[in-house]
């Protein structure tokens, strides 16, 4: 499903956030990404998403090679993917509802089924009584929880999650991990990366070290 | 295509919704439109309503030559003669003193004066139309008929109208020009205003970006905004070119009965109303076309 072929990534000065990273994540899998902060897990994720472009190796996604992907393209790659951001990237002027509704409307799903699955995805994050709500009106967790809901709303085949507990209690850390691990039972495949390793016992981990991948 | 209609009906909706966000902000806006519109606009209408009048008096081109009063019928018969054969002449309409006589005297108010005239005023004359209705040929041919003996007067009867096609020609070409001015200007404006726009909901163009939102969608709301902007300063223009024209009216129809005119200051007719709507819509997407040109370069 995704594979890194001796990628790296420079940030403009010269400062290397990958070097030669080769990985593969088979479909319907769900691994970890570790490592200290700043080891490299946001710019892998970005990566993936093609927010960030590789500076060198190969990284292709559904055996497409995204250096090859034209610009045009990226939209649609992006559809297929749900991606929680480590900050969040909430809209402040739009409900709770019109949040979770944007990638539906951004693909034209039909507006009827469209507020039913709006309703679901907030139903199963726990905000389902909040879909009125504006988003500076949530906890942090609550917030981080709608981020949820956005990136799972279009029932993507691939989820990519920027430290999606880093708010949370440990009763809700465990809920929330328990809501990946429903997507990755249905056939998603989930990619976390995340400190609290502890959430999925079960799942692979990638372990960064200053941008290199530890085997 | 039930997405994508669905898809525009979101854009113009949002758009909407944003102009109604700033209500004051979007009424100086549309105001500021309108007023550069109007001033285009008012001029086709002013030169509607003149080529209306000018349209009302013939313009065949003719010349009118009098014989002197004193001159003897036979004298008129014998130009009369030299008209006809006259290479360039079409045809000769003789017009006798007596006829002129009786005509104004059926005239209103005339018949007194005349009366108390001891003998008639009016000399023999004839209208003569040309091959060749050329301004400078016809005055070549009033130049030659001057010099014919027993003539007295020779004029171009089409003169003035010639000077009005011509003055409504200037009118047109200015009001052309004025529109193409204020044109860009209202391109200008919706540029800018849309640039203020994109930055206001940065945030949401980024997040839909990255939600997987093509330069389409993302476009959309603002090319309505523009649309939007444009239509309703093109209404505005409307209404105040409008609202002049009623108020207009009854003072110019006045000042037209002492001048023996009957003028009804006519409003923007349904095309040009048409047209002033489409022109101010266009260009308002135009600034906004550009204006979205310019920032998507940079991604
Ligand atoms: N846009 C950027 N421009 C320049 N340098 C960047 C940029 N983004 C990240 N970096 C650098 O790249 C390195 C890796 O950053 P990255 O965000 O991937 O780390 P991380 O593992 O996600 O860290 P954290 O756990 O703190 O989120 C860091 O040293 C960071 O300073
Ligand atoms: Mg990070």
């Amino acid at each position: 499903m995704i594979r890194f072929e001796r990628v790296s990534k420079r940030y403009p000065p010269g400062l290397d956030a990958l070097s030669d990273v080769s990985c593969e994540v088979t479909e319907h899998e769900m691994a970890l990404v570790c490592g200290h902060s700043g080891a490299g897990k946001s710019t892998l994720l970005k990566l993936i998403a093609g927010i960030e472009k590789p500076s060198g190796g190969a990284l292709l996604i559904g055996g497409q090679n995204l250096a090859a992907l034209p610009r045009s393209a990226l939209p649609f790659l992006r559809r297929r993917i749900g991606m929680v951001f480590q900050d969040q990237k909430l809209l402040f002027d739009r409900s709770v509802f019109d949040n979770v509704m944007l990638p539906l409307a951004i693909v034209g799903f039909p507006r009827r089924d469209a507020a039913q699955r709006v309703r679901a995805a907030l139903d199963k994050v726990g905000l389902a009584s909040r879909e009125k709500a504006m988003p500076v009106m949530l906890s942090g967790g609550e917030q981080q929880r709608l981020a949820i809901a956005r990136a799972v709303v279009n029932r993507p085949s691939l989820l990519l999650a920027d430290e999606p507990t880093a708010h949370l209690d440990a009763q809700t850390a465990a809920d929330v991990a328990r809501i990946f691990h429903e997507f990755h039972h249905v056939g998603v495949t989930v990619l976390i990366a995340t400190y609290a390793t502890e959430l999925f016992p079960a799942a692979r981990r990638l372990q960064l070290d200053h941008g290199r991948l530890l085997s | 295509m039930r997405v994508w209609l669905s898809q525009h009906q979101d854009a113009a909706r949002l758009a909407v919704r944003r102009l109604a966000a700033a209500p004051v902000n979007s009424l100086l806006s549309l105001l500021a439109i309108g007023i550069a519109l109007a001033l285009p606009a008012g001029g086709q209408m002013l030169l509607a309503n003149a080529l209306h009048l000018s349209g009302a008096t013939s313009a065949v081109p003719q010349i009118s030559i009098f014989m002197a009063a004193n001159a003897e019928r036979q004298a008129a018969s014998e130009i009369g003669e030299r008209l006809g054969r006259y290479a360039g002449v079409r045809q000769v309409l003789f017009v006798p003193r007596e006829e002129t006589l009786a005509r104004m005297k059926s005239g209103p108010g005339l018949r007194e004066v005349i009366e108390a005239l001891p003998a008639n005023p009016f000399p023999d004359a004839f209208v003569v139309s040309v091959a060749d209705e050329s301004l400078a040929a016809m005055e070549r041919l009033a130049v030659e008929f001057r010099q014919w003996p027993r003539i007295e007067h020779v004029q171009l009867d089409s003169a003035w109208v010639r000077r009005l096609d011509a003055l409504l020609k200037l009118g047109r070409t200015s009001v052309m020009l004025l529109a193409a001015l204020l044109g860009m200007g209202l391109i200008a404006i919706s540029f800018s205003l849309i640039r203020m726009q994109v930055l206001t909901h940065r945030a949401e163009i980024e997040v839909s970006r990255l939600l997987g939102a093509t330069n389409g969608f993302i476009q959309r709301p603002f090319l309505y905004f523009g649309i939007l902007l444009g239509l309703g300063g093109g209404v505005v223009a409307w209404l105040l070119v409008t609202a002049a024209a009623l108020w207009l009216r009854a003072p110019l129809a006045e000042l037209a009965r002492l001048y023996d005119l009957t003028l009804a200051l006519q409003t923007l007719g349904a095309r040009d109303s048409a047209l002033l709507l489409g022109f101010a819509a266009g260009l308002g997407w135009l600034g906004a076309m550009i204006s979205m040109r310019q920032h998507m370069q940079q991604y």
